[in-house]
């Protein structure tokens, strides 16, 4: 069991307040305990974490390149192994460098069957460059690269299925977390270590500067992402979903609202038929996982 | 004990001596025999290693990167276009200050595609903070290996090192080397154990960014590292020939230099047909030297400069382009010899595998007497 006292992020790192991202990487550690070495992309995380001749990180840490982080966790943990150490190899990294450039090195990683725990806070952009989109970028989210404007409403694609990619990799743990829900965080995160093999945790950490919204309202948009079906929490054993997170559903105007990024959806008019559509997503979502809970009538 | 042997089976062996606990490679031709064997050596239990079958160049680097920074002596080899694809990681390991030891088979870089020998990828990776060692023949190939991991690991310099050797022209050629015994090698190469490493028992963070307050101090570093390998190089060099008779302890090694008025510079297994030519040329009474570059990085400028001063001319012989510029090792022994006032004359030779005959030497020599360099030796003027 984690030791939820313990703290390995130390404070004075340099996030903006409200980061979800930094709430992540402290939630991991206690999951993970000071017997772990964290590898890092370049990202944000590694940027505020790691200003030299300082660091945040009370556990051995290696930062070396945005795209390669699970391949320097393959060579840590095959060193490890020969060395007979017992230190748990844990990869923390952005959505861009999961999703998007360190595609190739992770499925390299997780075919090679190295015994990591790959873990994706999941910001939705790349915030560390200036907020452009990236895979994970949700449909119609305005970002510096995707940007709505009087032809777009922002980004036109939705995010990539990464969690099933690396399921299908034959990883024998795959589950998604949300800051919101630490203790289920925690809990996912100790089950991945654990489990021999690749394993894969995907954290959706909203961004205050990045999404646009007030600090404060961090984890009351990482909830409301899930009651809205627009972030399913679950684990996937083997292949197979074991577990969801079950909500009674609200309609997913009420995330959308509390963000900038999604702002020219309710102004300078309202596009119903956008908001609409983002709301079939949601209501696949809810179907494909079984999230939704059903009120009784009286 | 002398041994007839594929020059990238003799690499392999004397890899398989200094006991890496890590290779990871990705197959790239010419430099598959070298990671074949390896993988056998490792199948046959000969080399207790973990064998990582990575799914690029780029990941084979990453993750010896990451086995080297947790605290193993690791291996790669690659040539090339595999090259190129480390180029990132290839920076980062130098600057992160991992001494990991990759061979390289050298071949040319595409376009248009070649998978015959020159030095353009190595030499197009000599500002990434690498040692670079460059082979004349199988058994320095074979040699420079146990130097490479020696000097790498040394506590005051810890760095990266590339040993390069002539992609098929050696890689593929059969010659005798002698190979040392594994007690031997133990006794020359001990065990890794670096000060700093990732650690439970004492975590460290590696890899940090830095603000311009420091960024600049930690180029110097590492350029400084890179400048005082050449004492290491040379200590290193010296034990070796202690210990096994084979000399290295020289950065550059003159060949009929006494009275030599035109002087051959140049890298790799080309020094082996101009020493032949320069034993033909000497028997017609023409005085001409070698000056055989066996490190490139560091540059032994002061060394070049010493072993240079008394030649009247000087041809430098680049199997490789800074295009737009000039051969490297030219560019370099310029600037060693600047005030000299002593004339150096550049030529591009055998890229892509063109055949390098002694005629092409003699053809050389005749042009720096003339006064002309800045020429593609053997250039096909009818397909251009």
């Amino acid at each position: 069991m984690a030791d939820k006292t313990c703290e390995l992020f130390d404070c004075g790192h340099r996030a903006c307040g409200g980061c979800g991202a930094a709430l992540a990487a402290r939630l991991m550690l206690k999951a993970a305990g000071p017997n772990t070495i964290v590898v890092s992309s370049t990202g944000c995380m590694e940027v505020f974490s790691t200003p030299y001749p300082e660091t945040a990180w009370k556990v051995p840490w290696i930062h070396s390149l945005f795209e390669n982080a699970s391949a320097v966790a393959s060579g840590i943990e095959a060193s490890l192994k020969k060395q007979g150490r017992t230190e748990k190899v844990v990869v923390m990294a952005g959505d861009g460098a999961t999703f998007d450039i360190g595609m190739l090195c992770i499925s390299g990683a997780f075919e090679r069957g190295h015994d990591i725990t790959y873990i994706c806070y999941d910001n939705e952009a790349y915030m560390n460059t200036g907020i452009q989109r990236s895979g994970a970028t949700p449909y119609d989210a305005s970002t510096t690269t995707s940007p709505a404007g009087s032809h777009s409403f922002g980004n036109k694609r939705p995010k990539k299925d990464m969690p099933e990619i690396l399921a299908a990799h034959g990883s024998p743990y795959v589950a998604t977390a949300s800051i919101a829900y630490p203790n289920d965080l925690i809990q996912k995160i100790e089950k991945a270590i654990n489990t021999t093999g690749p394993t894969y945790v995907q954290i959706h950490v909203p961004c205050c500067t990045g999404w646009g919204f007030e600090g404060e309202q961090t984890l009351a948009i990482a909830k409301l992402a899930i009651e809205t079906g627009l972030w399913v929490n679950y684990e996937m054993v083997d292949g197979k979903v074991t577990k969801v997170k079950k909500v009674v559903r609200k309609p997913v105007e009420e995330y959308l609202k509390t963000q900038k990024r999604f702002r020219h959806l309710f102004k300078p008019k309202r596009q119903d038929a956008e908001i609409a559509a983002i709301q079939v997503m949601a209501d696949k979502n809810a179907a494909k996982y079984g999230t939704e809970i059903k009120l009784k009538k009286d | 004990m002398l041994e007839i042997t594929e020059g990238s089976h003799a690499v392999a062996e004397a890899v398989r001596l200094c006991r890496p606990q890590v290779v990871s490679a990705y197959p790239i031709t010419p430099q598959t025999h070298i990671v074949e064997a390896l993988a056998d050596m490792v199948a046959d239990g000969k080399l207790d290693a973990d064998y990582m079958t990575v799914e690029s160049e780029f990941s084979a680097l990453s993750a010896c990167l990451g086995a080297s920074a947790a605290g193993s002596r690791v291996y790669s080899a690659t040539t090339s276009q595999g090259l190129a694809l480390m180029f990132e990681v290839c920076f980062n390991v130098a600057g992160m200050r991992l001494p990991i030891v990759m061979t390289i088979a050298n071949r040319a870089l595409g376009a248009p595609l070649s998978i015959w020998n020159d030095q353009q990828d190595s030499i197009a990776l000599r500002d990434s903070g690498w040692l670079q060692f460059y082979a004349e023949d199988n058994q320095e190939a074979t040699d420079l290996h146990y130097i490479a991991y020696r000097v790498a690991e040394n506590p005051k310099i810890l760095l990266p090192a590339m040993v390069c050797f002539d992609g098929f022209i050696l890689s593929h050629t059969y010659e005798p080397v002698d190979m040392i015994s594994q007690e031997d090698a133990d006794k020359y190469l001990p065990k890794f154990a670096p000060k700093e490493r990732l650690d439970a028992a004492d975590p460290i963070s590696f890899g940090m960014y830095a603000t311009p307050d420091y960024y600049l101090e930690f180029r110097y570093n590492t350029d400084k590292a890179l400048k005082d390998a050449k004492s290491v190089i040379q200590a290193a060099g010296a034990e070796f020939k202690q210990m096994f008779g084979r000399d290295y302890s020289a950065m550059v090694e003159g060949y009929r230099m006494d009275d030599a008025e035109t002087v051959i510079v140049a890298m790799g297994s080309i020094c082996g047909t101009i020493k032949d030519t320069i034993d033909d040329l000497r028997a017609e009474g023409m005085r001409v030297g070698l000056l055989k570059i066996r490190v490139f990085r560091p540059f032994p400028s002061d060394e070049v400069a010493q072993a240079l001063k008394c030649a009247k001319r000087v041809a430098v012989l680049d199997k490789n382009i800074s295009l737009g510029a000039k051969g490297a090792v030219a560019l370099e022994v310029k600037d060693a010899i600047y005030s000299s006032g002593i004339p150096v004359y550049d030529y591009i030779i055998g890229l892509g595998g063109r055949d390098v005959q002694k005629k092409d030497i003699r053809e050389v020599v005749t042009l720096a007497g003339k006064g002309q360099g800045n020429i593609f030796v053997g250039l096909r003027k009818e397909v251009l």
